[in-house]
Parts: C-alpha cells; sequence; structure tokens
C-alpha cells in the first residue's frame, strides 16, 4: 500500500486532535498541557513537511525548524511561569488555578 | 534582486531594537537592581529613536518577499513604538512604588515591541508566526512579572495556556494554507484564492479558519475571549495597560493584512466568520462588564467589545473601512492609556484602588481626576463630541456603507447597553458619599497624571483637530493595500 499525502495528513489531524482535547479533558496536571501543546505543534510540522514534499517546495520545512525551535522556547518559558505558580500555591493541579473567577 | 544592505534599511528600526534590547540586557546583567531606571529611560529613548527611523524608512519588500514595509505597516509601527514606550514610562514608577521594580521590564517590552513589528511588516506565513511568538513568549513572561503575588501568576499561566494553543490553531490553519495554496507569501496565496473564488477551495477555506480563531485569541475577541478577564485582573496594572494598547493594535493591523492581502477574493468567505465574531464580541463585552466588580475586569469586558467595533471595519473590506479600523483604533488606544493612567494613580494607604465601588464619592477628595474619568468615560462610551464617538463613527459607517448595517446597528444597541457601566462609574464617583469618610488618596505619581490628563485632553477637545491629522495619515496607511 502506497502512503499518500492524504495519510500524513490523517496522521497530523488526529495529533492534533488529540493535543486540543488533551488541554480541555485533563483536569489534574498542568504538565500534561504543556505536553499536549507540544503535540499540537509537531502535529503541524507533520502536515508542513507532508505539504513540502508533496509541493517539491522548501519553504514547508524550514517552516518546520521555525516552529521547533519556537516550540522549544515555548516550553521554557512555559516551565518558568508554573515555576513561579508552583511555588505560590503549592500545587499545579489544573482545578487550582482559580483565584479569579467570572 | 536587493542586497542585504537596502533589506537591513528596510528593517532599520527592528534591527535597531533587537539589537539595542540585547545591550541593555547586558547592561543590566552586569550593573544589577540598581540599574532598573537607567534601562527604563535608555529603553524609552531607544524606542523613539525606533518610531523615527520608522517613519523615515524607505518603502518597498525585502527577504525574498517576507518582509513588506509599506505605509500601513510604517504607521503600525510608531502607533506600537510610541504605546510600548509609555508603558515602560508608566511601568518604571509603579513597580517601584511596588517593590517589583527589575530591568526586565523595559528590556522586555522592547522585545515584545521587536515581535509586534515584525508581525505589522509580515509578508508570509513564516514571518507572521516568529513575529507573533516574539511578542507572545515576552508577553507571557510580563504577565506573570509580579513572581510572589498568586494572581500575577496565574494570570500568567493561564495566558500562556491559552496563547499557546492559538499558536497551535494558528499554525494549524497556517499549514493547510500553505498546503492548499502552494505557498507561504501572501501574495502568491492572494492569486489562488483568486482562482479558486468560484469554488471549491474547502481546504484553502479551512485553514483560513483556523487561522482566524488563532488570531482572534490574541485580539480577545469573543469568542476566543476566556483569558482576558483573568489576565487583566491578575497582571500588574502597567503590563495591563501594554497589553490594551501595542498588542492589540499590532494584531489587528496583522488581522486586515492577512484577510485583505491575502484572502481579498474570497472576502465573501471570510467576512461571515468575522460577523460572527463582531457580534460574540458585542453581546460578551456589553453584558459581561454589567456584572463586574473589578476596574480592570471591566476593562477587559470593555475591550472585548470595542475588538468587535474595530474588526467591524474589517469585515467592511473596503479601503475606508480599513482606515476607519485604524482611525478607532488610534482614538481607542490613546483613551485606554488614559484609563490606565487614572488606575496607576489611584491609591489609599499604598493599595492601588482596584473595586469600582472604592471610586464613591472620589469628586470630593480627587476633582481633577474625577473630571479625567468621567471624559474618558464619555468617550469609551461613544459619546459626541469624545474622540470614542468619532472612531465609532467611522467604523459603523464604514460597514454600513459596505452593506453590513445590520452588524452596525446590533454594534450600536451593544454600546447602548455598555453605557450602563461607564455611566455607573460616573454616577459614583460625582453623586454617592464615599464609602469611608476618612480615607484619604495617597499623593499621585506625577507621570501616571501627566499621562492621563494628556489622554483626556486628548479625548477633547485636542481629538477635533488630531481627525484633521489623523484622517489623511490613515488613508495614506491604507491606500498601499490591495483590497483582493
Amino acid at each position: 500500500m502506497d502512503i499518500t499525502l492524504s495519510h500524513y495528513l490523517a496522521v497530523g489531524a488526529m495529533l492534533f486532535t488529540i493535543g486540543v482535547f488533551g488541554i480541555f479533558v485533563n483536569r489534574k496536571n498542568v504538565i500534561i498541557i504543556l505536553m499536549s501543546i507540544e503535540l499540537i505543534l509537531l502535529a503541524v510540522n507533520i502536515n508542513f513537511v507532508a505539504f513540502s514534499t508533496h509541493l517539491n517546495d522548501v519553504a514547508g520545512q524550514i517552516m518546520a525548524m521555525f516552529v521547533l525551535t519556537v516550540a522549544a522556547a515555548e516550553a521554557a518559558v512555559g516551565l518558568a511561569i508554573l515555576v513561579t505558580f508552583f511555588r505560590n500555591r503549592g500545587d499545579i493541579a489544573v482545578d487550582d488555578a482559580s483565584v479569579m473567577k467570572g | 534582486m536587493p542586497d542585504l544592505s537596502s533589506a537591513l534599511q528596510l528593517a532599520a528600526s527592528e534591527v535597531t531594537l533587537a539589537i539595542g534590547a540585547m545591550v541593555l540586557l547586558m547592561l543590566g546583567a552586569f550593573i544589577g537592581e540598581k540599574s532598573t531606571r537607567l534601562i527604563s529611560i535608555l529603553s524609552v529613548a531607544l524606542l523613539v529613536a525606533a518610531a523615527a527611523l520608522a517613519i523615515n524608512a524607505p518603502l518597498g519588500q525585502a527577504f525574498n518577499g517576507a518582509f513588506v514595509a509599506d505605509p500601513l505597516a510604517a504607521y503600525g509601527k510608531v502607533a506600537i513604538y510610541l504605546l510600548s514606550a509609555v508603558a515602560v514610562v508608566m511601568g518604571d514608577g509603579w513597580m517601584a512604588r511596588t517593590r517589583i521594580a527589575r530591568f526586565e521590564y523595559p528590556v522586555l517590552i522592547v522585545l515584545a515591541s521587536v515581535g509586534m513589528a515584525m508581525m505589522v511588516s509580515s509578508g508570509d506565513l513564516i514571518s507572521l508566526y516568529v513575529g507573533i511568538e516574539l511578542h507572545s513568549l515576552a508577553l507571557y513572561v510580563l504577565a506573570a512579572f509580579h513572581r510572589d503575588d498568586l494572581k500575577a501568576s496565574e494570570a500568567g499561566l493561564k495566558y500562556f495556556v491559552l496563547g499557546a494553543l492559538s499558536s497551535g490553531l494558528l499554525l494549524y490553519g497556517a499549514s493547510l494554507i500553505y498546503g492548499f495554496s502552494g505557498s507561504m507569501r501572501f501574495e502568491d496565496i492572494a492569486l489562488s484564492a483568486r482562482s479558486v473564488a468560484d469554488g471549491g477551495a474547502a481546504g484553502l477555506i479551512f485553514g483560513l479558519v483556523f487561522l482566524l480563531c488563532g488570531l482572534a485569541f490574541k485580539v480577545s475577541a469573543a469568542p476566543f475571549h476566556m483569558w482576558t478577564p483573568d489576565v487583566y485582573e491578575g497582571a500588574p496594572t502597567p503590563v495591563v495597560a501594554l497589553f490594551a494598547t501595542a498588542p492589540k493594535m499590532a494584531a489587528m493591523v496583522l488581522v486586515a493584512r492577512v484577510l485583505s492581502n491575502g484572502f481579498g477574493a474570497i472576502h465573501d468567505q471570510w467576512a461571515q466568520v468575522l460577523v460572527l465574531i463582531c457580534l460574540a464580541s458585542f453581546v460578551v463585552g456589553a453584558i459581561g462588564g454589567l456584572a463586574q466588580r473589578d476596574l480592570q475586569r471591566l476593562l477587559a469586558y470593555s475591550s472585548i467589545a470595542n475588538i468587535g467595533y474595530a474588526l467591524l471595519g474589517i469585515v467592511a473590506g473596503t479601503e475606508a473601512g480599513l482606515q476607519a479600523m485604524l482611525m478607532f483604533m488610534t482614538l481607542y488606544v490613546i483613551d485606554q492609556i488614559g484609563f490606565f493612567a487614572v488606575l496607576l494613580s489611584l491609591s489609599r494607604g499604598g493599595k492601588p484602588i482596584r473595586r469600582i465601588a472604592d471610586l464613591a464619592g472620589l469628586k470630593k477628595t480627587r476633582p481633577l481626576t474625577t473630571v479625567v474619568l468621567t471624559v474618558l468615560s464619555l468617550s469609551v462610551l461613544g459619546m459626541p463630541p469624545f474622540s470614542g464617538f468619532w472612531g465609532k463613527y467611522y467604523v459603523f459607517g464604514a460597514a454600513a456603507d459596505a452593506g453590513y448595517w445590520m452588524v452596525a446597528a446590533a454594534g450600536l444597541v451593544a454600546s447602548v447597553v455598555a453605557a450602563f457601566y461607564y455611566l455607573r462609574i460616573i454616577k459614583l464617583m460625582w453623586f454617592d458619599p464615599p464609602l469611608d469618610e476618612e480615607a484619604v488618596t495617597d499623593p499621585q505619581p506625577i507621570e501616571a497624571r501627566t499621562l492621563a490628563l494628556a489622554a483626556a485632553a486628548f479625548a477633547f477637545p485636542v481629538v477635533i483637530i488630531g481627525l484633521t491629522w489623523l484622517e489623511p495619515l490613515t488613508a495614506i496607511a491604507a491606500s498601499g493595500f490591495g483590497a483582493g
């Protein structure tokens, strides 16, 4: 069986959906949210690289490099913010992030 | 084939800011915490210099079309740099008074303004994404800047999670747009949008909807506004003053650029999505604000409604609509600066006044501030002849001319409902007795007072002269704009 562009897109779409659900369904731990965000970005990368090969155009792979770099920076900033939150709250459960409501 | 030096000339203001930010960071790291004041002054100078460079920069394209320097970009950049400079000025004194002053604050604002400048002059999807991330990453940190405060770190965390999710949506949309149009550049995307305008192109429109959702998060338009009230309440006040002004301006210009440079040919398709976003923002902004007790939370709902009005100018899809959006945003951010300057200047016993109820009887102790806040409230609610009225006049007019008069009428109804919460502030200040007769407000810091006075003076009467300047300027900015 040949693996075509639509197979790659299907995998990308599935990973993307799992990532989005991971953010909204998970009520336990903020770290899981960070993992879900990473999953979303990697799903997008699969799309970019698949399109890039399909179109014979290098721009998509360049974008994938940028996404990887930004994802690393984003994880660093996210973890740093999480550390300050943990210091103030003593816990990183998602339900605890609810001092402000409305 | 343009060479590197001419390309760098086009991007002179961004290059200056990026190098300047690194120099300031080194300076701060070497001198230590006592350098905060010095670095604040230097970053204001840097931002003003960048604004001067942006005015005088040549026009054109660089880096293979990834970087566009047109009148719109220049207009956006000057606004962004000046607004960022105002945020540094506001923050410096306030941070020192609340004892959270650190030299990273001005440096982060400079870095964020590089990102915002990238956004307004992005010519393809790569520079769009890098610009958005560059400004977002700096803003996440700024939201959590008060790191010993639970509310601030919670605000930072919420902003980060939802911001990262919105970047993900935006990126997924960008990947689909790239795949179905075959190019990253807005010009080529516009060509393929035109060729499929009569039908088909489901993939392209699907991608565009994702991209719009991601951008709606960044401008805090409903139904993607969930982060706004919490971040406005939790983050330090000068940081919120920045959030309410420069990034909103940058993101609105970016939305306008993507939609009319890249997707002008399928205006009918994206206008439907934007109309829904506008209507949702009107409802959430007007109804949500009614029940609020916290002043900054109230301003969050007010900003959601106002972003709805600004998007109305883009919905119109005409040059007049884009011009109206720019005028509205410019007048609106000046009002916002005034509001936040008043918030920064009011405190009792060293504690900032945050509840709306605390404004009761302000007339007795602070008559001038009461007048300033009254003028600003009347302006934002859209009372003629204050500046907010003119902004709304232009966007509603442009939308009605383009055939969207139903949406414009909904906007008018929403601003009547929203008038309730501004009028309540005015009634509290002028007619209600103070909660506590003994309570005196602290002396007001000079910089916040001056900014508040200047913003109120602009709201009326300076705006009448200001409009004669602003109208030709925004007309030039909107003219370089291929609508379709």
